[in-house]
């Protein structure tokens, strides 16, 4: 295809999706209106199931299968990422003899902000029916924080502080568990992912049923997932190295 | 419209298209995380704070991180 009938083609392609879009737009609800048709089935719901937090009582309880869907498909990225990055025949791991050196302020920092960071991780991941937040964000807050211990401290006390097999069995774990409570669930109720658990008082730490549960599930599943992932990339880039 | 959103939407966009014009890979890897922090900024003010924390952390951490190391792994063994 010549250059110009290639222009020819993309100017039709686009001119289709913005009539399309401008089309799409104009049917819109208006901006910030009143009428949420989905807020007043949905709040009432979470409220009745104590979690507050009607994200999360979305997220694990009314649509719980979707999340499933959703945590399937960051376990399946990281497998296929992992597959990827791990060295091949003719590589071999050599750390480096010498590592840079870290500014004094990046490691009091750094060390300072690593408890507080897995704290909050692990906060954000055990209060996700409650308040903002989940399994997933408080999983991807507790493994980038781990991670400070590369940037204040060096690669080889990440590598000996993080044993990456565990992390491995971990996410393995944490996915499993999100199947095994739905089929708990499905033995108890009738239906896949049904909360069955006792759903407690609203604003209890343990309450809410299988929301808090599958939080802490997905909560190992991302954290071990991230762990493992940027556990391939580091190795790649820092210590993996062709040999002949 | 609140004013505050209107800028937030306007820097959104801004950003993005910094973003987008950005060739160099290992540039890119640090627009694209001030990218994350005005779309957080966005994301806080529509008052969805479930979305702006996976936000903040995936986008202005994990992936900027991801495409440097990506980055230094191509362009080999200098250091």
């Amino acid at each position: 295809m010549s250059r110009r009938a290639r222009w020819v083609v993309f100017w039709l392609g686009g001119l289709g999706v913005a009539v399309l879009f401008v089309l799409a737009v104009l049917r819109l609800p208006e901006f910030g209106g009143l009428v949420h048709p989905y807020r007043d089935l949905s709040v009432p719901a979470a409220m009745g199931r104590s979690s507050p937090n009607v994200v999360s009582s979305i997220n694990f309880d009314q649509r719980a299968l979707d999340t499933l869907g959703e945590e399937t498909i960051l376990l399946g990225s990281v497998v296929g990422a992992a597959a990827l990055l791990r060295p091949s025949k003719d590589e071999k791991e050599q750390l480096a003899k010498e590592e840079g050196r870290v500014l004094e302020a990046t490691k009091l920092l750094g060390y300072l902000l690593l408890p507080v960071t897995l704290i909050l991780g692990a906060d954000v991941v055990t209060h996700g029916h409650l308040t903002p937040g989940g399994g997933f964000q408080g999983g991807v807050v507790l493994a980038t924080g781990l991670h400070l211990l590369y940037v204040a401290g060096s690669y080889r006390m990440l590598r000996r502080l993080r044993p990456v097999s565990w992390y491995e069995m971990a996410e393995a774990a944490g996915a499993g568990a999100f199947v095994v409570l739905g089929f708990v669930g499905l033995f108890l109720a009738g239906s896949f992912l049904a909360n069955v658990l006792p759903w407690g008082t609203l604003g209890d730490l343990f309450s809410s049923g299988s929301v808090f549960a599958l939080n802490v599930a997905v909560g190992a599943e991302v954290t071990s997932g991230v762990v493992v992932l940027l556990a391939r990339f580091l190795a790649q880039a820092l210590s993996v190295r062709e040999v002949k | 419209m609140n004013p505050l959103l209107l800028v937030a939407f306007v820097l959104v966009a801004a950003g993005a298209t910094v973003v987008v014009f950005t060739r160099e890979p290992s540039r890119q890897a640090v627009t694209l995380g001030v990218y994350g922090i005005l779309l957080t900024l966005l994301f806080v003010l529509l008052q969805a704070p479930d979305v702006a924390l996976s936000q903040v952390a995936v986008g202005s951490a994990v992936v900027p991180l991801m495409v440097l190391l990506a980055v230094r792994k191509v362009r080999g063994g200098k250091r």
